[in-house]
């Protein structure tokens, strides 16, 4: 009896996330409030329940989320009974005197790099579990699912250690840590999939909406918010739209959209023609190799 | 729908990233803007080609930069009936380890040949990596056809000579397939230029090909990976192991044995997705219940009483070495197998296989990185392991170096 692939990839996941448990003395479940860190909640409650999950759930917060994704994740933490450890970029740009995000799209993705390697020696977490795909980016494509970082967070992906059948090897010396990634071989679609199977709920933003948006030179929409310094040439326009990804409200792009349903986001996909990051991210057309150079700097 | 995780290996210039990148193409599996920044690319390496397809998968700067494939790259596509993950591996001997690692978990071995140069060492190394890793199933796919005028002889002749090569490697099952990648024949659509090819395209090869499972053994094996034990008020004396079935099924009631404690018990419980269920079979996550309060800790192996696994403190395998240091007789290690973790010491290095002819050498008692060499190695504890050959998932390991951490070898049990 051969699994659905679904029940394939759920398996493995929910594998993954037992080894983190039964290898490491501190791990800890990195959440965004995104659907993929969502995914990897529901793989966890699976996992361990009816125990309490062996990690907290850490999120770094860039200050620049969306409203309804702070929400939702308080709700859920609350749902759930599970720890919640906050830590806000914010608070690193003032204690390490750093200079902020600037120009008219202030990203602060550099910047939470710094948060999330003092949130880990923090609390010396040795593992640090991610909701990276290997479809979202080529770098990605390269990466181990037990992701060894030195004490700097750094990925050296020449000196990555070989990882055979589904021995994970997570060894590592005090002040190093692991980021794992259980759901490697999963797609966008898969998820969406997943989501739908397990009627995962998620925030809503990702479903159709109207919203006021500015429309950049490159043709994408980003939603008009504080964090943005508007001047008198910007064209601001009113759309249904959705968000494909969660990330910082300056830096991720809306896309078009008349999807109210999981299963209208999925036909929607199978349609489209335009990469996830592609489609929502400024940050990764920086240049060929921005997600290399991002995870060789301690970036998850 | 299932899934078929195959791999990809060939010379540096076979064509390997090219073939993938085609796969992904003509499937429809590339998004515009990924094409938009290829043809951008590939006008900045100055190849030919509208598109690089190559470029899709050398994901890193020095990959680009050099031209070939130095890690594993995971590919992600499906049809109508397949979901694929392709592991495209690096061709380069000194990259084995590299994929080794892209090729362990593989249903299905694609390996390139080009038809100028028919079988060359690479792929005789590639083919007894295969076989050494006991892929249900190997492709040769001999690409680049169009530069040898799609002659039929060409391929017949590259056919009868694999085929002889691969006598000695008990390969479970071998098909052969005439492409051109950079073309698009026989990848997506059959190929009007090599009608006298009565076989399927590589995409419905892959769609269609049976893939053979593990969970045909059926010897029941299940690993201890963690306990959960809530130590809540109102579930006080909840003790359950959770774990995956690595083969076989186990059922509630069944008489079982734990290893390497060798204390007899019974299944009081199973539990999957929160559910309580009558039986579990292979792959599946479960949590399992024993009807006796004993000491069932992480790496415990947990068998029917009536299919019992070898039970050693010292085993033959065969290793590939995976270290840049080389390393010698007596030294210690540690073993790993799934979550079974036990110190070792390599007590002898048998013999060295020649990885292009599969002939066992004389040992000189040290093993150099992609060294392939038969050991025998003796544990701390008691090992519960089946040959490699009758169950994939209990018989192969990893070795570790205790003072680097780093995994240093691969194994497969004898």
């Amino acid at each position: 009896m051969k699994l659905n692939y679904l029940d394939e990839l759920e398996a493995e996941a929910i594998y993954i996330m037992r080894e983190v448990a039964g290898q490491f003395d501190k791990p800890a479940l990195l959440f965004s409030g995104g659907k993929d860190s969502i995914c990897l909640v529901h793989l966890a409650l699976k996992a361990f329940r009816p125990g309490k999950l062996p990690f907290p759930l850490v999120h770094v917060d860039t200050g620049h989320n969306s409203p309804e994704v702070i929400e939702f994740r308080d709700n859920l933490v609350a749902e759930l009974g599970e720890k919640l450890i906050v830590r806000k970029v914010e608070d690193t740009i003032k204690e390490r005197n750093l200079v902020d995000g600037k120009g008219k799209f202030p990203s602060r993705n550099g910047l939470q790099t710094y948060t999330l390697l003092d949130v880990i020696s923090e609390f010396e977490f040795d593992a640090c579990i991610g909701g990276a795909r290997r479809d979202e980016e080529k770098a990605r494509a390269k990466e181990r699912i037990f992701s060894v970082r030195d004490e700097f967070g750094q990925w050296d992906p020449k000196k990555q250690r070989p990882e055979l059948w589904s021995i994970y090897n997570g060894k590592v010396d005090k002040g190093e840590n692991v980021r794992v990634f259980p759901i490697s071989n999963w797609t966008e679609l898969d998820i969406w999939n997943y989501i739908k199977r397990e009627n995962i709920q998620l925030p809503p933003i990702y479903f159709t909406h109207s919203r006021e948006c500015v429309l950049t030179d490159a043709g994408q929409l980003m939603a008009n918010n504080e964090f943005l310094t508007l001047d008198d040439s910007d064209v601001l326009v009113t759309r249904n739209v959705r968000y494909r990804t969660v990330g910082d409200m300056t830096c991720t792009a809306a896309v078009e959209s008349e999807a109210y349903t999981v299963d209208e986001i999925i036909a929607e996909l199978k349609e489209s023609k335009i990469s996830e990051r592609g489609a929502t991210r400024m940050d990764d057309r920086v240049s060929e190799a921005a997600m290399e150079d991002r995870k060789k700097g301690g970036y998850f | 729908m299932d899934l078929l995780r195959f791999f990809t290996a060939g010379n540096v210039d076979d064509g390997k990233s090219t073939l993938i990148g085609r796969l992904l193409f003509d499937s429809d599996s590339i998004s515009t803007d990924i094409i938009e920044t290829l043809t951008k690319q590939s006008k900045t390496t100055g190849i030919d080609a509208d598109i690089d397809l190559a470029l899709l998968t050398d994901g890193l700067r020095a990959e680009r930069e050099q031209g070939i494939t130095i890690d594993v790259a995971y590919k992600y596509f499906s049809t109508e009936k397949r979901k694929f993950i392709i592991a495209d591996t690096p061709g380069h001997t000194q990259y084995t380890r590299n994929m080794f690692t892209g090729a362990s978990n593989a249903d299905l071995a694609i390996i390139l040949v080009d038809a100028r140069n028919g079988i060359t060492d690479q792929t005789k190394r590639h083919s007894i990596i295969s076989s050494i890793l006991g892929i249900p199933h190997v492709l040769v796919c001999i690409n680049k056809m169009d530069l040898v005028n799609y002659d039929e002889a060409v391929f017949n002749q590259i056919e009868a000579d694999y085929n002889e090569f691969a006598i000695p490697l008990k390969l479970n099952k071998i098909s052969f397939l005439p492409a051109s990648a950079l073309a698009g024949d026989n990848v997506v659509k059959s190929s009007d230029k090599m009608t006298w090819f009565k076989g399927p395209s590589l995409m419905e090869f892959l769609e269609n090909v049976e893939i053979i499972e593990d969970t045909e053994i059926k010897d029941s094996r299940f690993q201890v990976q963690y306990v959960i034990r809530p130590q809540t008020e109102e579930l006080h004396d909840y003790r359950g192991y959770a774990g995956s079935v690595l083969s076989g099924s186990f059922k509630k009631g069944d008489a079982i044995q734990i290893f390497p404690s060798e204390i007899i018990s019974e299944i009081s419980k199973i539990e999957r997705n929160g559910v309580e269920v009558e039986e579990a079979f292979a792959s599946e996550p479960i949590i399992l219940h024993l009807k006796d309060n004993i000491d069932v800790s992480r790496g415990s192996t947990i068998v029917p009483f009536s299919q019992l696994p070898s039970t050693e403190k010292e085993v033959n395998a065969t290793i590939c070495w995976m270290d840049n240091s080389s390393f010698k007789e007596g030294q210690k290690l540690l073993f790993q197998q799934n979550s079974f973790r036990t110190k070792a010491v390599l007590k002898e290095i048998e013999s060295k296989i020649d990885i292009h002819s599969f002939k066992d050498l004389e040992s000189d008692g040290t093993m150099n990185l992609n060294d392939f060499c038969n050991v025998r190695i003796k544990t701390a504890e008691t090992v519960s392991f089946d040959s490699f050959r009758k169950n994939r998932k209990t018989g192969a390991f990893i070795l570790i170096n205790e003072n680097t951490n780093s995994t240093v070898a691969a194994g497969v049990i004898g």
